[in-house]
Protein backbone atom coordinates (compact mmCIF):
# COMPACT_ATOMS: atom_id res chain seq x y z
CA UNK A 1 0.00 0.00 0.00
CA UNK A 2 2.78 2.38 0.94
CA UNK A 3 4.53 1.54 -2.29
CA UNK A 4 1.40 2.35 -4.30
CA UNK A 5 0.97 5.69 -2.54
CA UNK A 6 4.63 6.48 -3.04
CA UNK A 7 4.52 5.64 -6.73
CA UNK A 8 1.37 7.76 -7.20
CA UNK A 9 3.02 10.61 -5.37
CA UNK A 10 6.16 10.35 -7.47
CA UNK A 11 4.18 10.30 -10.72
CA UNK A 12 2.18 13.31 -9.61
CA UNK A 13 5.36 15.20 -8.85
CA UNK A 14 7.09 14.38 -12.14
CA UNK A 15 8.56 17.78 -12.88
CA UNK A 16 10.06 19.30 -15.96
CA UNK A 17 13.60 18.06 -16.50
CA UNK A 18 16.38 20.62 -16.81
CA UNK A 19 18.92 21.16 -19.54
CA UNK A 20 16.73 20.14 -22.48
CA UNK A 21 17.58 23.37 -24.29
CA UNK A 22 21.30 22.61 -24.29
CA UNK A 23 22.83 21.36 -27.53
CA UNK A 24 23.25 17.62 -27.26
CA UNK A 25 26.54 15.98 -28.05
CA UNK A 26 26.88 15.14 -31.68
CA UNK A 27 24.73 17.99 -32.97
CA UNK A 28 27.44 18.76 -35.52
CA UNK A 29 27.11 15.27 -37.01
CA UNK A 30 23.36 15.82 -37.16
CA UNK A 31 23.98 19.01 -39.13
CA UNK A 32 26.00 17.01 -41.64
CA UNK A 33 23.11 14.63 -42.04
CA UNK A 34 20.49 17.35 -42.38
CA UNK A 35 22.26 20.03 -44.42
CA UNK A 36 23.23 20.20 -48.09
CA UNK A 37 24.53 23.20 -50.04
CA UNK A 38 23.75 24.07 -53.64
CA UNK A 39 25.84 26.24 -55.97
CA UNK A 40 23.24 28.88 -56.61
CA UNK A 41 21.99 32.06 -55.00
CA UNK A 42 18.53 31.57 -56.45
CA UNK A 43 16.68 30.65 -53.25
CA UNK A 44 13.33 30.78 -54.96
CA UNK A 45 14.37 28.05 -57.40
CA UNK A 46 15.53 25.82 -54.53
CA UNK A 47 12.44 26.36 -52.40
CA UNK A 48 10.10 25.50 -55.27
CA UNK A 49 12.20 22.40 -55.95
CA UNK A 50 11.80 21.51 -52.24
CA UNK A 51 8.02 21.84 -52.52
CA UNK A 52 8.21 19.72 -55.68
CA UNK A 53 10.25 16.91 -54.12
CA UNK A 54 7.94 16.80 -51.09
CA UNK A 55 5.04 16.32 -53.49
CA UNK A 56 7.03 13.63 -55.31
CA UNK A 57 7.33 11.83 -51.96
CA UNK A 58 3.53 12.28 -51.58
CA UNK A 59 3.70 14.73 -48.70
CA UNK A 60 1.07 17.46 -48.38
CA UNK A 61 2.17 21.00 -47.56
CA UNK A 62 0.98 22.24 -44.16
CA UNK A 63 2.72 25.56 -43.79
CA UNK A 64 5.13 27.82 -45.62
CA UNK A 65 6.86 31.15 -45.17
CA UNK A 66 8.88 31.85 -48.30
CA UNK A 67 10.57 34.98 -46.91
CA UNK A 68 12.25 32.82 -44.27
CA UNK A 69 12.53 29.86 -46.62
CA UNK A 70 10.34 27.54 -44.52
CA UNK A 71 8.25 24.69 -45.87
CA UNK A 72 6.46 22.24 -43.55
CA UNK A 73 4.79 19.13 -44.95
CA UNK A 74 3.36 15.89 -43.60
CA UNK A 75 2.34 12.48 -44.76
CA UNK A 76 0.28 9.64 -43.32
CA UNK A 77 1.65 6.17 -43.86
CA UNK A 78 1.23 2.57 -42.87
CA UNK A 79 3.34 1.51 -39.90
CA UNK A 80 2.50 -2.17 -39.65
CA UNK A 81 5.30 -4.68 -39.70
CA UNK A 82 4.49 -8.33 -40.27
CA UNK A 83 7.10 -9.53 -37.78
CA UNK A 84 5.70 -7.41 -34.96
CA UNK A 85 2.10 -8.55 -35.54
CA UNK A 86 3.07 -12.22 -35.87
CA UNK A 87 5.01 -12.04 -32.59
CA UNK A 88 2.13 -10.34 -30.77
CA UNK A 89 -0.47 -12.82 -32.06
CA UNK A 90 1.79 -15.70 -31.04
CA UNK A 91 2.03 -14.29 -27.49
CA UNK A 92 -1.76 -13.82 -27.35
CA UNK A 93 -2.37 -17.41 -28.45
CA UNK A 94 0.12 -18.67 -25.86
CA UNK A 95 -1.69 -16.67 -23.17
CA UNK A 96 -5.05 -18.08 -24.31
CA UNK A 97 -3.68 -21.61 -24.00
CA UNK A 98 -2.39 -20.72 -20.57
CA UNK A 99 -5.93 -19.67 -19.64
CA UNK A 100 -5.28 -15.94 -19.39
CA UNK A 101 -6.25 -13.04 -21.60
CA UNK A 102 -3.74 -10.79 -23.27
CA UNK A 103 -4.03 -8.37 -26.14
CA UNK A 104 -0.56 -7.67 -27.45
CA UNK A 105 -1.93 -7.37 -30.97
CA UNK A 106 -3.71 -4.14 -29.99
CA UNK A 107 -0.36 -2.62 -29.11
CA UNK A 108 1.16 -3.24 -32.54
CA UNK A 109 1.98 -0.24 -34.68
CA UNK A 110 -0.76 0.63 -37.14
CA UNK A 111 -0.20 4.01 -38.74
CA UNK A 112 2.19 6.92 -38.63
CA UNK A 113 2.40 10.58 -39.56
CA UNK A 114 5.75 11.80 -40.83
CA UNK A 115 6.42 15.50 -40.67
CA UNK A 116 9.13 17.21 -42.69
CA UNK A 117 10.34 20.73 -41.99
CA UNK A 118 12.67 22.32 -44.55
CA UNK A 119 14.62 25.56 -44.24
CA UNK A 120 16.23 27.20 -47.27
CA UNK A 121 18.63 30.08 -46.63
CA UNK A 122 21.78 31.65 -48.01
CA UNK A 123 25.02 30.07 -46.78
CA UNK A 124 27.28 32.03 -44.43
CA UNK A 125 29.53 33.44 -47.16
CA UNK A 126 26.44 34.16 -49.27
CA UNK A 127 27.49 32.40 -52.47
CA UNK A 128 25.56 29.20 -52.00
CA UNK A 129 22.11 28.17 -50.85
CA UNK A 130 21.77 25.97 -47.83
CA UNK A 131 18.96 23.45 -47.32
CA UNK A 132 18.27 21.82 -43.97
CA UNK A 133 15.58 19.21 -43.50
CA UNK A 134 14.37 17.58 -40.28
CA UNK A 135 11.88 14.73 -39.94
CA UNK A 136 9.66 13.65 -37.05
CA UNK A 137 7.21 10.82 -36.79
CA UNK A 138 4.23 9.95 -34.59
CA UNK A 139 3.17 6.30 -34.51
CA UNK A 140 -0.30 5.03 -33.57
CA UNK A 141 -1.05 1.47 -32.43
CA UNK A 142 -3.97 -0.78 -33.34
CA UNK A 143 -6.16 0.71 -30.60
CA UNK A 144 -5.51 4.22 -31.98
CA UNK A 145 -3.29 5.38 -29.15
CA UNK A 146 -0.04 7.19 -29.77
CA UNK A 147 2.60 4.57 -29.13
CA UNK A 148 5.74 6.44 -30.10
CA UNK A 149 7.00 9.90 -31.00
CA UNK A 150 10.50 10.40 -32.35
CA UNK A 151 12.88 12.47 -34.44
CA UNK A 152 14.01 10.46 -37.45
CA UNK A 153 17.77 9.98 -37.53
CA UNK A 154 18.02 7.28 -40.20
CA UNK A 155 20.60 8.58 -42.76
CA UNK A 156 18.85 6.70 -45.59
CA UNK A 157 15.72 8.82 -45.24
CA UNK A 158 17.73 12.04 -45.47
CA UNK A 159 19.67 10.65 -48.41
CA UNK A 160 16.46 9.81 -50.25
CA UNK A 161 15.15 13.31 -49.72
CA UNK A 162 18.33 14.91 -51.08
CA UNK A 163 18.55 12.52 -54.03
CA UNK A 164 15.04 13.57 -54.90
CA UNK A 165 15.87 17.25 -54.40
CA UNK A 166 18.88 17.10 -56.74
CA UNK A 167 16.68 15.50 -59.38
CA UNK A 168 13.93 18.07 -58.85
CA UNK A 169 16.37 20.96 -59.23
CA UNK A 170 17.59 19.44 -62.48
CA UNK A 171 14.09 18.73 -63.77
CA UNK A 172 12.85 22.21 -62.96
CA UNK A 173 15.86 23.78 -64.66
CA UNK A 174 14.91 21.73 -67.73
CA UNK A 175 11.30 22.91 -67.40
CA UNK A 176 9.94 19.38 -67.01
CA UNK B 1 -36.21 4.91 11.53
CA UNK B 2 -35.76 8.67 11.73
CA UNK B 3 -32.13 8.16 12.61
CA UNK B 4 -31.63 6.03 9.56
CA UNK B 5 -33.09 8.74 7.25
CA UNK B 6 -30.76 11.25 8.81
CA UNK B 7 -27.75 9.05 8.04
CA UNK B 8 -29.09 8.51 4.57
CA UNK B 9 -29.28 12.27 3.98
CA UNK B 10 -25.74 12.77 5.16
CA UNK B 11 -24.60 9.98 2.88
CA UNK B 12 -26.35 11.52 -0.17
CA UNK B 13 -25.00 14.97 0.63
CA UNK B 14 -21.46 13.72 0.98
CA UNK B 15 -21.84 11.72 -2.24
CA UNK B 16 -22.80 14.89 -4.12
CA UNK B 17 -19.99 16.89 -2.52
CA UNK B 18 -17.44 14.32 -3.59
CA UNK B 19 -18.71 13.84 -7.14
CA UNK B 20 -19.44 17.50 -7.86
CA UNK B 21 -16.11 18.71 -6.57
CA UNK B 22 -14.52 16.11 -8.84
CA UNK B 23 -16.35 17.61 -11.80
CA UNK B 24 -15.27 21.20 -11.26
CA UNK B 25 -13.43 22.19 -14.45
CA UNK B 26 -10.60 24.51 -13.52
CA UNK B 27 -10.52 26.69 -16.66
CA UNK B 28 -8.76 29.38 -14.68
CA UNK B 29 -5.89 26.98 -14.14
CA UNK B 30 -4.82 27.51 -17.73
CA UNK B 31 -3.86 31.09 -16.88
CA UNK B 32 -1.95 30.39 -13.70
CA UNK B 33 1.79 30.97 -13.54
CA UNK B 34 4.16 30.44 -10.65
CA UNK B 35 6.32 33.43 -11.42
CA UNK B 36 5.19 37.05 -11.58
CA UNK B 37 4.58 38.55 -15.01
CA UNK B 38 7.59 40.84 -14.72
CA UNK B 39 9.94 38.13 -13.54
CA UNK B 40 8.78 35.73 -16.24
CA UNK B 41 9.54 38.37 -18.89
CA UNK B 42 13.04 38.92 -17.58
CA UNK B 43 13.67 35.14 -17.53
CA UNK B 44 12.44 34.69 -21.09
CA UNK B 45 13.73 37.85 -22.77
CA UNK B 46 17.15 39.06 -23.97
CA UNK B 47 18.23 42.06 -26.06
CA UNK B 48 20.73 41.84 -28.91
CA UNK B 49 22.65 44.72 -30.55
CA UNK B 50 21.42 44.20 -34.08
CA UNK B 51 18.50 45.36 -36.22
CA UNK B 52 18.67 42.60 -38.83
CA UNK B 53 15.40 40.85 -37.99
CA UNK B 54 15.57 38.35 -40.84
CA UNK B 55 19.08 37.21 -39.99
CA UNK B 56 18.13 36.97 -36.30
CA UNK B 57 15.16 34.80 -37.17
CA UNK B 58 17.22 32.56 -39.44
CA UNK B 59 19.74 32.15 -36.63
CA UNK B 60 16.96 31.34 -34.15
CA UNK B 61 15.66 28.71 -36.57
CA UNK B 62 19.07 27.07 -36.99
CA UNK B 63 19.72 27.18 -33.23
CA UNK B 64 16.38 25.49 -32.59
CA UNK B 65 17.24 22.88 -35.23
CA UNK B 66 20.56 22.25 -33.49
CA UNK B 67 18.54 21.64 -30.32
CA UNK B 68 16.52 18.93 -32.17
CA UNK B 69 13.46 21.07 -32.71
CA UNK B 70 11.44 20.65 -35.89
CA UNK B 71 10.13 24.03 -37.04
CA UNK B 72 6.33 24.03 -37.28
CA UNK B 73 5.58 27.66 -38.11
CA UNK B 74 7.37 30.91 -38.80
CA UNK B 75 6.28 34.42 -39.70
CA UNK B 76 8.69 37.19 -40.63
CA UNK B 77 6.19 40.02 -40.17
CA UNK B 78 5.18 38.93 -36.69
CA UNK B 79 8.71 37.78 -35.95
CA UNK B 80 7.65 34.44 -34.54
CA UNK B 81 9.07 30.93 -34.83
CA UNK B 82 7.39 27.87 -33.33
CA UNK B 83 8.96 24.45 -33.11
CA UNK B 84 8.53 21.15 -31.33
CA UNK B 85 10.76 18.36 -30.15
CA UNK B 86 10.27 14.97 -28.55
CA UNK B 87 11.93 14.00 -25.28
CA UNK B 88 11.06 10.37 -24.68
CA UNK B 89 7.26 10.42 -24.71
CA UNK B 90 6.98 14.10 -23.80
CA UNK B 91 6.55 16.89 -26.33
CA UNK B 92 8.38 20.17 -25.89
CA UNK B 93 7.02 23.12 -27.83
CA UNK B 94 8.70 26.48 -28.02
CA UNK B 95 7.77 29.83 -29.52
CA UNK B 96 10.43 32.49 -30.01
CA UNK B 97 9.46 36.03 -30.93
CA UNK B 98 11.65 38.85 -32.21
CA UNK B 99 10.72 42.50 -32.07
CA UNK B 100 12.51 45.83 -32.32
CA UNK B 101 13.62 47.54 -29.13
CA UNK B 102 14.34 51.20 -29.88
CA UNK B 103 16.43 51.93 -32.97
CA UNK B 104 19.43 49.73 -32.35
CA UNK B 105 18.32 46.55 -30.65
CA UNK B 106 16.18 43.50 -31.10
CA UNK B 107 14.29 41.86 -28.27
CA UNK B 108 14.12 38.05 -28.36
CA UNK B 109 11.66 36.20 -26.17
CA UNK B 110 11.41 32.45 -25.82
CA UNK B 111 8.46 30.52 -24.37
CA UNK B 112 8.77 26.81 -23.79
CA UNK B 113 6.23 24.24 -22.72
CA UNK B 114 7.04 20.73 -21.54
CA UNK B 115 4.07 18.40 -21.87
CA UNK B 116 1.24 20.22 -20.09
CA UNK B 117 3.41 22.47 -17.94
CA UNK B 118 4.97 25.81 -18.81
CA UNK B 119 8.71 26.03 -18.35
CA UNK B 120 9.57 28.76 -15.85
CA UNK B 121 13.08 27.67 -14.92
CA UNK B 122 15.63 30.49 -15.60
CA UNK B 123 18.47 28.03 -16.28
CA UNK B 124 16.61 26.34 -19.14
CA UNK B 125 16.09 29.65 -20.94
CA UNK B 126 19.68 30.65 -20.23
CA UNK B 127 20.82 27.47 -22.03
CA UNK B 128 18.83 28.51 -25.08
CA UNK B 129 20.20 32.07 -25.12
CA UNK B 130 23.76 30.78 -24.65
CA UNK B 131 23.32 28.56 -27.72
CA UNK B 132 21.78 31.48 -29.64
CA UNK B 133 24.66 33.82 -28.69
CA UNK B 134 27.17 31.34 -30.05
CA UNK B 135 25.36 31.11 -33.38
CA UNK B 136 24.92 34.84 -33.92
CA UNK B 137 28.25 36.03 -32.40
CA UNK B 138 26.49 38.66 -30.28
CA UNK B 139 25.98 38.99 -26.54
CA UNK B 140 22.55 38.35 -25.12
CA UNK B 141 21.83 41.18 -22.72
CA UNK B 142 19.62 40.85 -19.69
CA UNK B 143 16.64 43.20 -19.86
CA UNK B 144 15.25 44.78 -16.70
Amino acid sequence: MAAILLSLGVIGCASTPKGFLKPSEGYLEKRQLQIRQYDTTNEEQIISAVAGVLQDLSFTLDESETELGLVVASKKADATSKGQIAGAVFLDVLAAFGGSYSNNAARCDKSQVIKASVIVKPSLEGKKTMVRVTFQRIVWNMSNQISRVETITDPQIYQRFYDGLSKAIFLEAQQV
Amino acid sequence: MRKRIKYYNILVASFFIITLSGCATPAGKAFETNESQVKLRSIQTRAFDTTDKKKMMQTIISTMQDLDFVIDKADLTLGSVTGSKFLGQAVVTMTVTVRARGEKQLLVRANAQYGISSVEDPGTYQDFFTALEKSIFLTAQQVD
